[in-house]
């Protein structure tokens, strides 16, 4: 199982990379391998819109379940990873890379600060 | 266990009930025995008048046609007799081969790529189509557009399935609107906040109409469009999936199905490729097992609860497995072929049938300048209720009485005729038509 140290994490299992202000998002080694297989993946945001942290970004189903993806910091949906769509796999295949779901403008980079770093997730992690 | 609780005798439970409810006297009748019972419940039914011994001319959503006997033989073979599809469904390969070819055969029927395994009737399914239309849009678009002309009891579900949700809208069926063929008011309420727009094809009264401009016009505001159709029409008409219909929901009664008191039905349900990851209910696919052999797997229970639990948008995650099944063997039977003639039949009988009741005097076809199937609404010349009571003591049940769902059509009846009609019978309707209503 993979824990970048770059990333921060939430507890429901997304991470985000903040490069210049711009965060990229998406779902950990852990939720993937938990899913199993994802078979589709289902955006309920937008491009330009307004999201609050804890806040759905998208619906990510696999043969077992579907599992919704939050927001983990406040901001504006820059762009999101619509290809996926067509190629849920990709989904398994890289989670911290091509496996990304959306980009974001942050409101605030103070917020990142309530978010778990590599080691802390890993730990949360392993205690379940 | 009373001791356990604390309470001395069984009537103490009671006690919180008003006294005067809690031991009713039930004036039931003498203890009868099980032969006796029979009997009674036997003179009770035989009250009860059927189409076999009446001439039927009432449709308005449920039809009187002819189904082979095989039909009611294979659906009762135990391996078969159940409602559900089994929970370990790949251990059922018999039902999972019935589902895959409904869904073959609804969308052939529809002219649409995907059908679900159905739904309990036409009208649930057609609520079904709201659902799905809303959670389509997220929740974004806040409008629902009925037809007048979509059977009122379709319209009637709608909205008690939509009734616990607020941001919803369910218009466009207003007397107001009105129900004429060209569409024009209605289409006009079509906006950017619409989802979903709904219209019966052959509508209620049987028309056929041309919907490719509506559904061009919902188009263009992003609304999609959901079909109500009769199945046994579409053998002759163009299906909704080549106009670009997105939804296509219907009663699947016509496909073997008896009349019954109104149930159990069978609501078809089907969608363009875009919806597929949308729809309730499962879709059953053929493929090949580890030895090579075909087999059927359900390949897809998106939207059931068990994936989605919380997130689900929609309670349906079974289907009406035995009328499926019934409807499925009924297909086969007639084949292509068939199944036209069955149509064409209708068509033409019903089509006899309102040239002669348009020919007495007082009677008139209205909607006579456009095309309809079997059925078809007839303006009388007296009191609509005074007039079916007369015809019921011929036998006739004349038809449907549009009075009371439309009032713009006063005496009005709703005449439908299938494959099964003697021309006989209908001449025996001109006749009594003409009988009584000279009285």
């Amino acid at each position: 199982m993979e824990y970048p140290k770059d990333l921060k994490y939430m507890k429901s299992d997304e991470w985000i990379k903040v490069e210049n202000g711009i965060g990229t998002i998406g779902i950990s080694d852990y939720a993937q391998d938990s899913l199993s297989d994802v078979v589709y993946v289902e955006f309920i945001v937008d491009p330009d819109q307004k999201v609050a942290a804890g806040e759905g970004l998208a619906t990510v189903e696999s043969v077992k379940a579907a599992a919704e993806v939050n927001m983990p910091v406040s901001g504006t949906i820059l762009e999101i990873n619509s290809g996926l769509s067509d190629t849920p796999e990709v989904l398994n295949q890289s989670p911290y890379g091509d496996g990304w779901l959306v980009k974001v403008q942050l409101d605030d980079e103070s917020e990142l600060d309530a978010l778990m770093d590599a080691e802390a997730y890993e730990a949360y992690c392993q205690g379940r | 266990m009373l001791k356990t609780i604390g309470v001395e005798k069984i009537e103490d439970l009671f006690d919180k009930l008003p006294e005067d409810f809690r031991f009713p006297d039930l004036k039931l009748p003498p203890q009868q025995t099980e032969m006796e019972i029979a009997a009674d419940l036997d003179e009770i039914s035989s009250s009860n008048g059927s189409t076999k011994e009446l001439i039927s001319f009432l449709g308005a959503g449920a039809y009187d046609h002819y189904t082979p006997a095989a039909v009611d033989n294979l659906l009762q073979r135990g391996e078969f007799y159940t409602a559900y599809t089994p929970y370990q469904p790949e251990i059922s390969q018999g039902t999972l081969q019935a589902i895959f070819e409904y869904q073959s055969m609804i969308g052939q029927l529809t002219g649409m790529s995907v059908s679900n395994a159905s739904h309990y009737d036409g009208a649930t399914a057609c609520a079904e189509a709201v659902i799905m239309a809303y959670h389509h849009f997220r929740g974004k678009r806040h409008k629902v557009l009925l037809s007048r002309a979509l059977n009122p009891q379709y319209r009637q579900v709608v909205r008690t399935y939509m009734q616990g949700n607020p941001d919803l809208t369910i218009t466009g069926d207003e007397q107001a609107v009105g129900i004429d063929a060209d569409l024009k008011n209605f289409t006009a309420l079509i906006d950017n906040d619409t989802a979903v727009v709904i219209v019966q094809y052959p509508d209620f009264f049987g028309r056929v109409i041309n919907y490719k401009p509506l559904i061009e016009a919902a188009h263009a505001q992003g609304a999609l469009v959901a079909v109500a159709v009769n199945p046994t029409a579409l053998a002759l008409l163009t299906p909704p999936g080549e106009i670009g219909a997105d939804i296509v929901v219907g009663e699947g009664q016509p496909l073997g199905i008896p009349l019954s008191y109104g149930g159990p039905y069978l609501g078809f349900f089907a969608v363009n490729e875009e919806l597929i990851r949308k729809i309730s209910g499962r879709l059953v696919g053929q493929t090949t097992d580890v030895q090579g052999q075909l087999a059927y797997v359900l390949t897809l229970t998106a939207r059931e609860q068990h994936i989605r639990r919380e997130k689900a948008t929609s309670n349906i995650c079974s289907n009406q497995g035995l009328m499926m099944l019934a409807s499925t063997i009924y297909l086969t039977l007639l084949g292509k072929q068939g199944f036209k003639q069955v149509a064409n039949l209708c068509y033409q009988k019903a089509h006899y049938a309102a040239s002669q009741i348009n020919a007495i005097t007082g009677y008139s076809q209205v909607f006579s300048e456009t095309p309809f199937f079997h059925e078809f609404v007839i303006k009388a010349p007296v009191n609509t209720e005074h007039l079916l009571l007369d015809l019921r003591g011929y036998d006739i049940l004349g038809g449907y009485d549009l009075s009371h769902d439309y009032p713009e059509l006063k005496n009005c009846l709703l005449i439908a005729v299938t494959e099964k009609m003697p021309r006989e019978n209908i001449d025996f309707l001109h006749d009594t038509l003409l009988e009584v209503t000279h009285d």
